[in-house]
């Protein structure tokens, strides 16, 4: 946002795109898909010690019509991908994924029959995180990920560019 | 804490022998820390797995649970390659109870107990889910862990570990808004 620091008079000029881009940064609203000891850790990361409400994320919804980050912590089944991807497709966009944890970003230790080798294969996730389980602070690292992403605009679930009238003025010669 | 008197054992020992009778497949019951194991003939593991539970001086009436074995690949010789192992528990006497018995490969196929426990149901649904074995009589046998249309029995010692390609065939995720990702 151009916050015209410094003059006098109180008003500030933005697109409305990074307006609503930066509010939905700061408003995360996540969708817990906790299936595993990484769960624990997200809760962890939710606690007040390390309180993801100072990011805005502190909204834990548990209908994904009301969430626009999936969380995918721990290991996803054959039997259980069906209902994550229902889940993801439930979300109203722009909605970002994050895939905590080795299970879910590769399957980890569990190269058997009957467990999904990472849920990328199915579902788009932006963030990746590493661990077993990874700490908060790894985390927050991701959600922080999410929130640059958020303020760019960019998803990739879709490729949401918002070419709205009022925000094809000026500012972007500038 | 239960305490295990000497006395309960003997009369736990002479019942189940009684009861087995002619049943028993190798031998007398085992007596180990926890109770005793016991190995019988797959065509009396109903009826005396019903009669250790109504004896009122034993009560078995604590289900624990019901569990499969592959011996296929086992040490030392069995006499089938399944096994279907029950554990019950009397909490009158604290003491547990194995039922072992063995099912061909040829006909893996045993009466439910789910009619004595009721417990016992999801546990055979289990072992038939993981090792194909089958339980006559069961109210509604079907796959409890692996999905309805999964082909093959993973815990049979035959079926490898990574599987048989269902990773790779299971139907992927079509998007909503236009594309279908497929890997």
């Amino acid at each position: 946002m151009g916050l015209n620091s410094g003059r006098s008079f109180d008003f500030s000029t933005t697109r409305l795109d990074t307006l609503v881009n930066y509010a939905r940064s700061k408003s995360l609203w996540p969708m817990p898909f906790g299936v595993a000891c990484c769960a624990i850790e997200m809760m962890a990361s939710y606690m007040p010690k390390y309180d993801t409400s100072r990011f805005g994320a502190e909204v834990l919804k548990f209908s994904p019509r009301q969430s626009d980050l999936l969380i995918v912590s721990g290991r996803i089944s054959l039997k259980m991908m069906p209902v994550l991807t229902r889940i993801w497709e439930q979300m109203p966009e722009p909605k970002w994924c994050i895939s905590m944890g080795a299970c879910a970003s590769t399957g980890g230790v569990f190269n058997t029959y009957t467990l999904v080798q990472g849920v990328d294969q199915f579902i788009p996730v932006d963030a990746y995180i590493p661990g077993c389980p990874p700490r908060p602070e790894a985390f927050i690292d991701a959600l922080m990920l999410i929130q640059e992403k958020a303020r760019k605009g960019q998803a990739r679930s879709h490729e949401y560019t918002h070419t709205g009238a009022l925000s094809t003025q000026d500012e972007d010669a500038g | 804490m239960i305490v295990h008197k000497q006395e309960n054992h003997k009369l736990v020992l002479a019942k189940i022998t009684t009861l087995a009778g002619s049943g028993l497949l190798s031998g007398p019951p085992v007596q180990d820390r926890c109770g005793f194991t016991l190995e019988i003939r797959a065509a009396a593991a109903f009826e005396f797995l019903r009669a250790v539970k109504q004896d009122p001086a034993l009560r078995f009436e604590y289900f624990i649970d019901v569990t499969g074995v592959d011996y296929s690949t086992y040490s030392e010789p069995k006499p089938e390659r399944f096994a279907v192992v029950y554990i019950v528990l009397s909490p009158l006497l604290g003491i547990r109870l194995q039922v072992v018995t063995y099912l061909p490969e040829s006909h893996p196929q045993i009466r439910s107990i789910a009619p004595i426990f009721a417990g016992a149901e999801w546990c055979e649904r289990e072992v038939y889910d993981m090792y194909g074995i089958r339980f006559a009589g069961h109210p509604d046998l079907k796959r409890i862990l692996m999905p309805d249309d999964f082909d093959g029995y993973p815990l049979r010692k035959d079926y490898p570990l990574k599987g048989r390609g269902e990773r790779a065939s299971f139907p992927v995720y079509e998007a909503t808004h236009g594309h279908t990702r497929n890997f």
